[in-house]
């Protein structure tokens, strides 16, 4: 496969062609600078560095934004719409949670994986998959379905990440919250998503989810 | 000359009778001071009785009251949150009351192997209980006062 410098060019084809090409950049790459000094390029590559760092963060932030997501209107009309009737939305402190706060994990690694999950919900936007009422209605069961899951494999991380069990005064909670807390949270038996489903959204079609009738 | 000036007092009168009933608000218990035109401030809402306790039934075929909030239990095709707790096979976990054996009966007294459909709308019939203080008081007296006042040596 290796290209010589006597065999005419037309006979080769393109994966010949580009193996040609990988080696003469890898011969670029690893042959010492004649032009800049070390400490030009150390400093430069430095700059670039974060310079491509915080501009891959700040993306990411815009993306992280609930601006970003109801700026679809599958978001915006759909999900967005029902949380505004919930008290994750409108309450006596207002304190709010935005659509990231709960759907996109806070720690690093797994905000990428969870990103890039999410470039299928672009393949989902640019085909139409859910781009009418019905479709969405249609789909809602399976797209709550893995929301459950992946609060049920993270034990409710987001939920976590503001109601910390070990915070929660269980005597200014009313008696039923209290009972269930104590049975059912600090014996670590359920998670939170295990009882509070459709707390942010309306839920679709619950016949065959467990504690649903 | 006495027809005509018995006709000018009565009108004075008549003018004087209105002017004063136009002046005069009406004070209703229930209106406040509003004019009966005017829509007067809304009170505000109070938050629901959230004892989880239960509470005792004016008259057997009272349907219980709701004794907790229930602020956004979606009940509809989809799901029905308070079956959650009162259904049957969950009742052990929540130790919440279950549903009435009533609530499993057609409408010809025949008995389904789940809950009825015209009995699936819970708050239809049963009801939160708000904080606020009735504005009409209620002289409601249940068949059990009753009874003992009837019988001998009972409260007349």
């Amino acid at each position: 496969m290796t290209a010589t410098a006597d065999e005419p060019k037309a006979k080769h084809g393109f994966i010949a062609r580009s193996w040609a090409f990988l080696l003469e950049l890898w011969q670029v790459l690893i042959r010492p600078s004649s032009v800049f000094g070390l400490g030009v390029l150390v400093l430069a590559g430095f700059a670039a560095g974060v310079i491509f760092w915080g501009g891959f963060n700040t993306a990411l932030e815009l993306t992280n934004t609930e601006k970003f997501c109801t700026g679809c209107h599958e978001m915006k009309d759909n999900v967005y719409a029902e949380l505004k009737s919930t008290i994750h939305f409108t309450n006596r402190s207002g304190v709010r949670a935005t659509c990231p706060d709960c759907h996109v994990p806070h720690n690093w690694t797994d905000k990428i994986a969870r990103k890039m999950q999410a470039s299928k919900e672009v393949w989902g936007k640019i085909f139409g998959t859910i781009n009418t009422r019905e479709k969405f209605l249609d789909h809602r069961l399976e797209l709550a379905a893995h929301e459950w899951a992946r609060f049920k494999a993270n034990d409710s991380l987001e939920c976590r990440n503001c109601h910390s069990a070990d915070s929660m005064d269980i005597t200014k909670q009313s008696p039923r919250a209290s009972v269930a807390h104590q049975r059912f949270l600090f014996t670590k038996e359920k998670t939170c998503i295990d009882c509070h489903k459709g707390i942010a959204h309306q839920l679709p079609d619950m016949r065959g989810v467990p504690g649903w009738q | 000359m006495m027809r005509r000036f018995g006709i000018a007092l009565l009108a004075v009168a008549i003018a004087a009778g209105a002017s004063s009933l136009t002046a005069q608000t009406v004070n209703s218990g229930l209106r406040g001071p509003t004019p009966l035109n005017d829509e007067g401030p809304a009170p505000p809402m109070l938050p629901n009785r959230n004892t989880s306790e239960r509470e005792s039934r004016n008259y057997p075929e009272q349907p219980p009251v709701i004794p907790h909030s229930i602020d956004g239990y979606q009940i509809d095709l989809n799901g029905n949150k308070c079956l959650s707790c009162h259904a049957r096979a969950r009742t052990a976990e929540s130790q919440a009351p279950m549903v009435s054996i009533t609530h499993f009966m057609d409408r010809n007294g025949q008995f389904l192997a789940s809950m009825s459909p015209r009995r699936f709308f819970c708050t239809e019939c049963h009801v939160p209980q708000n904080t606020a203080t009735p504005p009409v008081s209620n002289d409601f007296t249940d068949i059990d006062t009753l009874l003992s006042r009837a019988s001998p040596g009972g409260r007349r």
